[in-house]
C-alpha cells in the first residue's frame, strides 16, 4: 500500500497500482471538464488526465500548491494522474485489518472507499482505483 | 488473441494473413490478364497462389476452402495447358472465383456469417469449364504447351519427341525436407494415384551405424511412373517441397531402367541449403516465394535473391510503439535544447553543433518510423476493382475499370479508414453516374462506361480521384429536388459549387430512388464524414454530359499534422492547418461583438460569424472587445466559413498526435492532443466541432426564446 495525504486525510492505494510519482506540473486545462479533472499532463509521451483527489472526494475547492504530488497510477488498462497533497509512507496492511466503511460517515467519498484500516493509530481510506478514475465526460455536459 | 493463448490461433493469424496477400497477388495477376499484359508467368503466380491457399486450408481442415480452390485450380491449370483459351469472359470468371475465395477465407476466419450459398454459382460455373475442358482436352491442339513445375521450366526442345507416358523420376531429398516435416511416403501416395508407380529406394550412401546421423537424408529413391498425366501434374505434388530436394523428372521413351535423356533430365536448383531467403520462405509461404521467385521459362539456376523482396511481419502496435519513442525523443531533444540555451551556451559551440545533428537525426528516424506505417494503395485499389465489378453485374452497365497511381503509399490508418467511403463512392459512380448503356448509345458514347481510380501526391498530401465519363450532375434537378426536401428555399440563388455540396448534406440521401441523377447522394455525408474523420476534404467537379470527378485529398499520415499553435487565455492549442484558410488581426471596430450572443465581422465584404474560442472552451468569460485579438478564418464545409477568436497565433508546425486516453470519453470540440517542444500537453481541436457545438447552441436558445 501507498499512503498519501490529501488534505488532512490519509488515503491508500495499491502499490501495485503506482506506476510513477512525480512532482507537480502544470497540467493543460480540457474544456467543459468537471472541477476535479484539472487538465491532461505528459506522461513520458502519453497524455493523462489529472483528476484532482482532493474536489473528487469532495471537497468544494482546493488551492493548487507547487508542493502537491502527483501519483500516476494505471487502473483497468487506463492510466491517469492523481493529485495530492503529499506522500507518506509505503505500509504493508493484512487483509483482515480492512474494514469496512462505516456507514454513519457519509460524505462525498464514501462511494471511492474500498475500506478503512487503522495503522499507527491514524485512519488510513483505501480507494477504489477504478470508482475514481472511470471515465469522466459522461459527467461533464 | 494474443499469441500466448494458443498456438494454433497463431497459426490461423498467419495463414489469414497470408491468405490475404496470396489472393491480393492472385488478383493482381488475373488483372493483369485482363488488361492483355500477362506472360505465361502471370498465370503460374495466380495458380501458386491459389494451390498455397488451398494447401493451407487443408492443413485447418478448412473444407469449403480446399474444394473452392481445388476447382478453381482445376480451371487455371487447364488455362495453363492451354486448353482453354483465357478469353475476356473467362478471365472474368476466374476474377469473380478469386473473389469467392477471398470469401470463403473470410468466412472461414469470422464464422460462417456469410450465405454460404454465395460461392456456389461461380463454383458450378468453374465446374463446368473444368468439365468442358475435359472434353475437349487435346493437347496437341494449336497452343505451345507451357510445362511448369516446381519454380523451374523445362526446356521445351526435348519434349514432343518423348513418349510421354513415361517417367524418371529422381528425388533426393535434402535434410531440411525432413526438418519441415514432409515425408517423401505421402509424395509418393499423390504420385500412384496418377498411374503406375514403381519405387526404387538408392540407399548407396547410407553410412555405417555408427556413423548415422539421425537427422540427415540419406536415401535417395528412383522413380518410374506410367501415367496419362502430363509433366506438371506429376510435379505437382513435389511444389511443397521444392528447393528441399534434389529433383529429376524424365520422360523416358521405353520403361527401362536405362539413364534418363541427359538433354531431357532438369536438375532444378542445387540443394538449396546455400540460399536461406528461399528455405525461409518455404512452408506457408511457399506459394508466395514461389510467386516471387519464380524463373523465366528454361531459366534453370536459383532465382536472384533481389527478385524476393525481405519482408518482415510486424503488429502495428510494435511500429506504434516505435513512433511514440521516435516523437519522446523530439520532444525531450527540444526540452533538452532549451535547457542548454537556458545555461547560456553559445550558438555555433560544439553542444549546439552537436544538438543540431541529433535533432537531424531525429528528425530522420520519424520519417522512417513515418514510411513503415506507409503502404502503396495497391491492395485497396484491387479490393475496389472488385466492388466495381460487381456493381458492374448488379446495374448491368458494362464498364472499363482502370487504376492510376497504386504506388502511391500513404499511411495504413488512412487506407483502412478510406475503404469504406472509397467503396461507397465507386457504386455510387456505377449506379449513377454512368448512364444505361443506351442512353450511352444516344450521347454517342462507347457503351462501356469508363471509371477510373487514381492517386497522386499533392503538397504534402494524397490526391486521390473517382472519375466516370457518365452524365454528370444535373444540377437543375438537383436544385429541385433540394428545394422539394426543403434542404434550400425556392428563391435561393446558389451557384455550381454550392449545388453540388447540396450533395453531401444527410437528407439528400434518401433520394435514392427517385431518378438515375438526383440519387447519386446515396450516403455522400456519410463518405464526407468519414473522409473528414481522416483528416481530408472532399470535392465533386462535375460537366453535365461530360462526367463527374470526386476528389479526395488526404493527409499523408495520422500520426503528424500541420498544425497552427494559437493561444487562448494562457493556454496554447493546436488548430488543423488544412483547415484555416487565413488569418487577421481584428480591430476593436471590425467586429460586431455581442457576448452571449451572434457576434459577427466582415472580412473583405464576407459576413462571418465569430466565435471566441476562449469562450467556445470554457477557458472564461466571452470577452469584452476584440480588439488587438487574432481571427482565424475556418473553411467549414458546406457551409459559410467562420472566424475563431485566439489571444495569439504563434507558429506553425508539425505536430505528433497523441490520442487523448479511453480515460476522457470524448471530449468536445477537441480531435485529439499533443506534447509540445516543452513538455507541455496541448490540445488539438477540432473547429468543424466546435461550429456545429455553436450553431447548435445558437438554434436552441432561439427556439427558447423564440
Amino acid at each position: 500500500m501507498l499512503s498519501f495525504h490529501v488534505g488532512n486525510q490519509n488515503y491508500a492505494v495499491d502499490i501495485l497500482s503506482v506506476r510513477k510519482i512525480r512532482g507537480w506540473s502544470k497540467p493543460t486545462l480540457l474544456p467543459h471538464a468537471p472541477a476535479y479533472l484539472r487538465g491532461v499532463i505528459n506522461l513520458r509521451g502519453s497524455v493523462l488526465p489529472l483528476i484532482d483527489l482532493a474536489i473528487r472526494l469532495g471537497a468544494s475547492e482546493n488551492r493548487l500548491t507547487h508542493r502537491d504530488v502527483i501519483i500516476v497510477v494505471r487502473v483497468d488498462g487506463l492510466d491517469a494522474g492523481l493529485l495530492v497533497s503529499a506522500v507518506s509512507d509505503i505500509l504493508t496492511l493484512q487483509h483482515d485489518a480492512l474494514q469496512p466503511a462505516p456507514g454513519t460517515a457519509v460524505d462525498g467519498a464514501t462511494g471511492f472507499i474500498e475500506g478503512m484500516a487503522v495503522h499507527d493509530g491514524a485512519i488510513i481510506r483505501l480507494l477504489d482505483l477504478s470508482a475514481v478514475v472511470r471515465p469522466q465526460y459522461g459527467l461533464a455536459a | 488473441m494474443r499469441a500466448s493463448d494458443d498456438p494454433m490461433a497463431e497459426l490461423r493469424a498467419t495463414f489469414n494473413g497470408e491468405c490475404e496477400d496470396l489472393i491480393e497477388a492472385a488478383q493482381s495477376g488475373l488483372l493483369a490478364m485482363q488488361e492483355g499484359s500477362a506472360d505465361a508467368e502471370t498465370l503460374n503466380e495466380v495458380f501458386r497462389a491459389v494451390h498455397s491457399i488451398k494447401g493451407g486450408a487443408g492443413a485447418f481442415a478448412l473444407e469449403e476452402v480446399v474444394a473452392f480452390a481445388h476447382q478453381f485450380e482445376t480451371v487455371l491449370d487447364s488455362v495453363r495447358r492451354g486448353a482453354l483459351r483465357p478469353d475476356p469472359d473467362i478471365v472474368l470468371l476466374l476474377l469473380r472465383a478469386c473473389d469467392g475465395l477471398s470469401d470463403l477465407v473470410t468466412a472461414a476466419r469470422d464464422g460462417p456469417a456469410n450465405d454460404p450459398g454465395a460461392t456456389a454459382p461461380v463454383l458450378t460455373e468453374l465446374q463446368d469449364l473444368a468439365v468442358d475442358d475435359q472434353d475437349e482436352d487435346d493437347p496437341g491442339a494449336g497452343f505451345q504447351v507451357t510445362k511448369l513445375s516446381l519454380n523451374v521450366d523445362a526446356p521445351e526442345a526435348a519434349q514432343p519427341d518423348l513418349d510421354p507416358s513415361s517417367y524418371q523420376i529422381d528425388f533426393t531429398p535434402d535434410d531440411v525436407l525432413y526438418a519441415l516435416g514432409n515425408e517423401p511416403l505421402f509424395l509418393f501416395r499423390a504420385l500412384a494415384e496418377l498411374g503406375a508407380l514403381e519405387v526404387s529406394p538408392d540407399i548407396a550412401a547410407l553410412p555405417e551405424i555408427e556413423n548415422f546421423v539421425p537427422g540427415k537424408s540419406y536415401v535417395g529413391w528412383t522413380l518410374h511412373l506410367s501415367t496419362a498425366a502430363s509433366e506438371a501434374e506429376i510435379a505437382e505434388p513435389f511444389e511443397f517441397v521444392d528447393g528441399l530436394c534434389r529433383l529429376g523428372i524424365a520422360p523416358v521413351t521405353a520403361p527401362t531402367d536405362g539413364p534418363p535423356d541427359p538433354a531431357a533430365s532438369r536438375e532444378p536448383a542445387p540443394p538449396n541449403a546455400s540460399d536461406p531467403d528461399r528455405q525461409r520462405a518455404i512452408g506457408l509461404t511457399e506459394g508466395a516465394a514461389g510467386g516471387a521467385s519464380a524463373n523465366g521459362p528454361g531459366t534453370l539456376s536459383p532465382p536472384p535473391p533481389a527478385t524476393l523482396p525481405a519482408t518482415v511481419r510486424v503488429g502495428l502496435d510494435r511500429i506504434d510503439n516505435l513512433g511514440n519513442l521516435v516523437g519522446e525523443m523530439i520532444i525531450q531533444h527540444a526540452m533538452l535544447a532549451q535547457s542548454i540555451a537556458d545555461t547560456g551556451s553559445t550558438r555555433g559551440s560544439g553542444v549546439s553543433k552537436n544538438l543540431e545533428k541529433l535533432s537531424g537525426l531525429l528528425r530522420e528516424s520519424q520519417d522512417c518510423v513515418m514510411t513503415i506505417r506507409a503502404q502503396p494503395l495497391k491492395s485497396l485499389f484491387q479490393r475496389m476493382s472488385r466492388i466495381v465489378r460487381e456493381a458492374s453485374a448488379a446495374a448491368e452497365k458494362p464498364v472499363r475499370f482502370s487504376t492510376e497511381g497504386e504506388d502511391t503509399e500513404i499511411d495504413k490508418a488512412v487506407i483502412a479508414g478510406l475503404a469504406d467511403p472509397l467503396m461507397h463512392m465507386l457504386r455510387n459512380a456505377v449506379d449513377h453516374g454512368l448512364e444505361s448503356p443506351e442512353v450511352r448509345a444516344a450521347a454517342g458514347k462507347p457503351a462501356e462506361g469508363s471509371v477510373r481510380l487514381s492517386a497522386t501526391h499533392r503538397s504534402g498530401r494524397v490526391l486521390i480521384e473517382v472519375t466516370d465519363d457518365g452524365g454528370g450532375i444535373d444540377r437543375a434537378k438537383m436544385f429541385d429536388t433540394a428545394v422539394a426536401r426543403g434542404l434550400v428555399s425556392a428563391n435561393a440563388d446558389l451557384s455550381e459549387a454550392e449545388i453540388d455540396s447540396l450533395l453531401f448534406l444527410p437528407g439528400f440521401s434518401t433520394a435514392g430512388e427517385v431518378s438515375n441523377l438526383s440519387g447519386r447522394g446515396v450516403g455522400m455525408d456519410v463518405v464526407r464524414s468519414a473522409i473528414r474523420s481522416l483528416g481530408g476534404r472532399i470535392a465533386i467537379r462535375s460537366e453535365h454530359g461530360r462526367g463527374t470527378t470526386f476528389s479526395v485529398s488526404l493527409p499523408l499520415t495520422l500520426a503528424v499534422l500541420d498544425g497552427m499553435i494559437i493561444e487562448v487565455a494562457g493556454e496554447r492549442l493546436v488548430l488543423p492547418v488544412h483547415a484555416i484558410i487565413e488569418t487577421l488581426t481584428l480591430s476593436n471596430d471590425a467586429v460586431d461583438l455581442c457576448p452571449g450572443g451572434k457576434s459577427l465581422t466582415t472580412v473583405r465584404g464576407q459576413i462571418l460569424s465569430v466565435l471566441d474560442l476562449g469562450a467556445e472552451l470554457g477557458y472564461r468569460a466571452p470577452v469584452e472587445t476584440a480588439s488587438g485579438a487574432q481571427a482565424l478564418v475556418i473553411a467549414l464545409d458546406g457551409a459559410a466559413p467562420i472566424a475563431l477568436l485566439a489571444d495569439a497565433i504563434h507558429d506553425q508546425r508539425q505536430v505528433v498526435i497523441k490520442g487523448l486516453q479511453g480515460g476522457f470519453g470524448r471530449v468536445p470540440g477537441v480531435a485529439a492532443a499533443t506534447i509540445l517542444g516543452d513538455g507541455q500537453v496541448a490540445l488539438i481541436l477540432d473547429p468543424i466541432e466546435i461550429a456545429a457545438r455553436a450553431a447548435d447552441r445558437t438554434a436552441a436558445q432561439f427556439s427558447s426564446t423564440g
